[in-house]
């Protein structure tokens, strides 16, 4: 087995407030090989963008890591200082998020902002800084980069803005690439060749993805491995076939059936998740969906469930799993 | 079968695994129980002790202003001789023999000016004028505001432009230079008005400072607020309950008035609220030039301009009007901050 | 852009003219006419105001030699300050107020702004406290209540900044600290609300992720984002000023053009009065207007193309 390229292992963070305290991220474990597609899907609260922001070390007072360690192309994120981030950001591991409206600054050009980060990381002097800029902008397939680089974020579209966006995260040629919900704000033409291009670019130029979404259709398409969070934990983990043609886990299986079928019949109702999210300052003492699921059983109320490895590459916290062992025992055993 | 679990078995209790009934479920589930706008809204301001505190003081000034006066024993135009310049708490010798002789003299608390009048009273009349004004004024920016914004945003296209640019014109306008100047001027023909047209006499006995500062204000001010107003109306026209109304046949005013008036209320409070100190602060400004309010009627603007020739030696005629003027102004700032804070949506969280 | 210059700048003139109309109109409103005084004047000084003012002919054609002069820069002779010009008095006692004025403004603006700056970055912590309620006071408080009580204090009580007149660097010290509490005051909340803006922004997110410090990001992104409100406060802070040396130099006794303008209202000397209000209204028209097109010039996402 390759060494992986991220590993988190029973990752805790929680956000101190003067509320009380926010346990983020509840014993979270992931990790990917180089060249994976990872999908991390949830619900808003769930903790996804939060374990981005834990990998680029850029997590907010009053956030801090509570346990567990975080490990990145050798580095030991949790345990290095800020000045040591500070050279991984932007040139080992890049992150692009969901706004492109206001993911850039007004008040600069293109050009300037692309070059910062070119500036930051290599010594390139000011014209091969340039002409760096230039060909990133070709490879994210705007046309006419030298007049772009001259202009202001508000005179491009959203779609050209992303593209700027990802031409700023590769400058550097990143190991990893962390797209943290990238098309929720762009039309729906725009998601699949910003999404299109993404993929193109991860051949191109041997780089890893991590695809934040709650959009589960995205994720069927560019994710080779996919990971299920709800309320800071990891529920389910798998393959994309494995998600999507064996969910083992309730709360999966709600996702997927709240997806509205382009071939369903009329009258057929959309079927959401029952139940509110949970509130993260006074977590439950047992399974964290508990509440919202169809087939809670007593013990899921009173103790967090733990993982069932289903396959190689596939597992799930629920207690079913285990009701289901424990029920194949039996019938082995008479 | 145990029912206690041991967290090293492996043994699982399997009652445990029966479906858990809907009332163990609820029990799990936190409910945030959702409230009115207004409730809400009274919650927060409730909670905000500054600006709570600051209502106390308001209360507090309004008693002294508008209460205490009517039981005071001195007036504030009444000249005392004999009791020129005196201290505060010190009686002059006329008083002295009075009180001598067995009679109650009530004592200058903060003594009183150069003519003989106690300074006490004269600093909660001053108040007085000083709150009436502020409110007063901006009930009037309130009115003509509101009325102009809406229209202008209810109607749209030319009568709105046309109605904005006449705004824009007034706001460039330099505020304090023509109300000098309109304060200056007024004074004569408000006069004549007044003693030879029989139904303005009233003009001479409020006071031809006072109403020169109403008119103006009704003539300049009211231009921020007709800004806001007419913003909140025109979002609140996008709003889907127009497109419901106009399809019960409202007329255009009922609709005006009916929803996007009620829903711009907060927002009204707010700024009404926050135009009052402002209101206040001119009035006391112009006082202090000499302007305003005519003597011997007093305002907190006009006494801290007379105290300061004897700022050596009777300081406190400069600090009474000062903290009390400061105090009035803060308050009410602090409490439309904290009304902002209470009743605006965007801020929630 | 130049369509918008010329938009502004007409609108400016539009504003003036009707300032300067009126003026005019109510100052005739003022029995005897503005350039008589209360008392009726010599025949000698009656036949030169005739003259001057063409003081019977009837109104429309006053008005009309009103603004003639105007354009021509006149702004009349003083009735009570044995006829000196009025364009000669502005120009001795303008400097005096500018140079106060001017000070006021350069302290405003390099404290206001580090101070709105650092309250923000460390928001809810002791400065911030301190900041906050410090501003409030300052945008509260009348500026005739600052500079009594700072001259009560400081040149009363303890006796030492000197509060008559401005012969010495130290007399500077207090009427410019009067006149600049209010904008500074105001400045800062403006910067610190405007800086907690920005800093929740998703290009300041962008910044860290790129691999910049805090430092920088602050410094580059962003300050500059966090200023552009504070120019558009520039205008209003030039009145402010202005009103503001009304009450300083009436208190100080400062030899400027705003205690000139007091003194005329308080002695009924119309022409002055009229004269200074034009001047004054030209002043202050003439900064908006250039404050407006600046602003416009700095604020990328307003250039017109």
């Amino acid at each position: 087995m390759k060494k992986p390229l991220l590993d988190i292992k029973n990752l805790r963070l929680s956000f101190f407030t003067p509320a009380g305290e926010v346990k983020a991220l509840n014993d979270v474990s992931i990790s990917m090989q180089e060249g994976d597609v990872l999908g991390i899907v949830g619900e808003s609260g769930s903790g996804k963008s939060v374990t981005a922001s834990s990998i680029m070390g850029l997590i907010a007072h009053p956030g801090k890591i509570t346990g567990g360690t975080i490990d990145f192309n050798g580095h030991r994120i949790n345990e290095m200082t800020e000045k040591e981030m500070r050279k991984i950001r932007g040139k080992e591991v890049s992150m692009i998020f969901q706004d492109p409206m206001t993911s850039l600054n007004p008040v600069y050009t293109i050009g300037n902002q692309i070059q910062e980060v070119i500036n930051l990381h290599t010594d390139l002097n000011k014209k091969m800084a340039y002409e760096r800029s230039v060909e990133l902008l070709e490879l994210v397939g705007i046309n006419e980069p030298e007049k772009r680089l001259k202009q202001y974020p508000h005179e491009l579209s959203g779609g050209m803005r992303q593209r700027v966006m990802i031409a700023i995260a590769l400058a550097c040629e990143p190991k990893l690439l962390i797209a943290d919900e990238p098309t929720t704000a762009l039309d729906v033409t725009i998601q699949a060749q910003i999404l299109e291009l993404m993929m193109e670019l991860k051949n191109k130029v041997n780089m890893s993805i991590i695809m934040i979404t709650h959009d589960l259709g995205i994720v069927a398409n560019m994710c080779n491995r996919i990971v299920v969070m709800y309320a800071g934990k990891v529920v389910e983990e798998g393959t994309a076939d494995e998600i999507f043609y064996n969910p083992r886990h309730e709360y999966t299986k709600g996702l997927l059936r709240s997806i509205p079928k382009i071939d369903s019949e009329r009258h057929e109702k959309l079927i959401p998740i029952d139940g509110t999210p949970v509130d993260m300052l006074n977590p439950p003492a047992g399974c964290p969906f508990a509440p919202r699921c169809g087939k809670c059983m007593k013990i899921c109320l009173k103790e967090m469930p733990v993982y069932t490895q289903l396959s190689d590459t596939h597992k799930s916290a629920c207690w079913l799993m285990q009701k289901e062992a424990f029920e194949q025992e039996r019938r082995a055993v008479k | 079968m145990e029912n206690k679990k041991n967290p090293f078995s492996f043994q699982l209790d399997v009652s445990d695994f029966l479906p858990a009934d809907d009332s163990e479920k609820e029990s799990m589930v936190v409910m945030r129980e959702s409230v009115s706008f207004w409730k809400d809204g009274f919650r927060r301001l409730r909670k905000n002790r500054l600006a709570m505190a600051s209502l106390v003081v308001i209360i507090i000034i309004m008693i002294f202003a508008f209460i205490v006066p009517a039981f005071y024993p001195y007036s504030y135009e009444q000249q005392i001789r004999g009791s020129e310049n005196l201290g505060i708490m010190k009686y002059s010798d006329a008083e002295m023999e009075r009180i001598k002789t067995g009679e109650k003299v009530f004592p200058h608390f903060l003594g009183t000016d150069s003519l003989g009048r106690d300074l006490m009273i004269r600093v909660m009349v001053g108040s007085k004028i000083s709150l009436l004004v502020g409110i007063i004024a901006s009930a009037i920016i309130l009115v003509i505001g509101s009325a102009y914004g809406s229209i202008a945003g209810y109607f749209g296209g030319k009568v709105d432009m046309i109605m904005m640019r006449a705004v824009d014109i007034i706001y460039t306008v330099p505020d304090i230079l023509v109300i000098i100047l309109l304060s200056v001027t007024l004074k004569y023909p408000l006069k004549e008005l007044a003693d030879t047209v029989k139904g303005f006499a009233w003009i001479n006995t409020v006071g031809i400072g006072l109403i020169s500062i109403f008119i103006v204000f009704s003539l300049l001010y009211w231009v921020g607020m007709a800004r806001i107003v007419r913003s909140q109306v025109l979002m609140l026209k996008e709003q889907e309950y127009i497109v419901a109304a106009k399809a019960l046949g409202a007329s255009d005013s009922r609709i005006i008035r009916k929803h996007l008036l009620t829903n711009s209320i907060g927002t009204l409070i707010v700024t009404t609220t926050l135009q009052i100190p402002s209101s206040i602060f001119t009035e006391s400004f112009l006082s202090f030039l000499g302007l305003g309010v005519s003597a011997p009627m007093p305002s907190l603007g006009s006494l801290a301009s007379q105290a300061i020739g004897g700022i050596s030696s009777y300081p406190h005629r400069l600090l009474a009007p000062a903290i009390v003027i400061s105090l009035i102004i803060l308050s009410f700032n602090l409490l439309g901050d904290g009304l902002r804070d209470a009743f605006d949506p965007k801020l929630k969280n | 852009m130049s369509a918008y210059i010329i938009k502004r700048v007409i609108s400016a003139i539009v504003t003036l003219f009707l300032v300067a109309t009126l003026t005019f109109f109510l100052m005739y409103l003022v029995p005897g006419g503005p350039f008589l005084s209360e008392k009726a004047p010599s025949q000698q000084t009656l036949k030169a105001l005739e003259e001057k003012y063409g003081l019977d002919k009837p109104i429309g054609i006053q008005y009309l030699n009103y603004m003639k002069r105007l354009i021509r820069g006149d702004l009349g002779t003083s009735l009570k300050m044995r006829g000196q010009e009025v364009n000669d008095i502005i120009k001795t006692r303008f400097p005096v107020s500018a140079k106060i004025g001017l000070l006021a403004v350069v302290i405003a603006i390099f404290v206001g702004i580090p101070m709105g700056s650092v309250a923000a970055l460390n928001r809810g912590k002791w400065f911030d406290r301190l900041i906050m309620f410090l501003s409030t006071m300052g945008i509260a408080i009348p500026g005739f209540v600052v500079a009594t009580v700072l001259m009560f204090f400081f040149g009363v009580r303890l006796h030492i900044l000197p509060t008559f007149g401005l012969t010495s660097p130290l007399h500077y010290i207090l009427p410019v600290a009067a006149l600049a509490f209010y904008p500074t005051a105001y400045i800062s909340r403006l910067m610190r609300s405007s800086m907690l803006d920005v800093l929740g922004q998703d290009y300041m997110r962008t910044a860290r992720a790129k691999g910049l410090s805090q430092f920088k990001s602050l410094f580059k992104h962003a300050l500059r984002n966090a200023v552009l409100p504070v120019v558009t406060y520039l205008g209003p802070m030039l009145a402010n000023i202005l009103t503001g040396s009304f009450v300083v130099e009436k208190i100080f006794t400062i030899p400027g053009l705003g205690s000139q303008f007091v003194g005329s209202i308080t002695d009924r000397d119309y022409p002055l009065i009229m004269g200074t209000t034009i001047f004054l209204a030209f002043l202050l028209i003439t900064m908006n207007v250039i404050v407006d097109i600046a602003y416009k010039i700095i604020d990328p996402r307003i250039k017109l193309k």
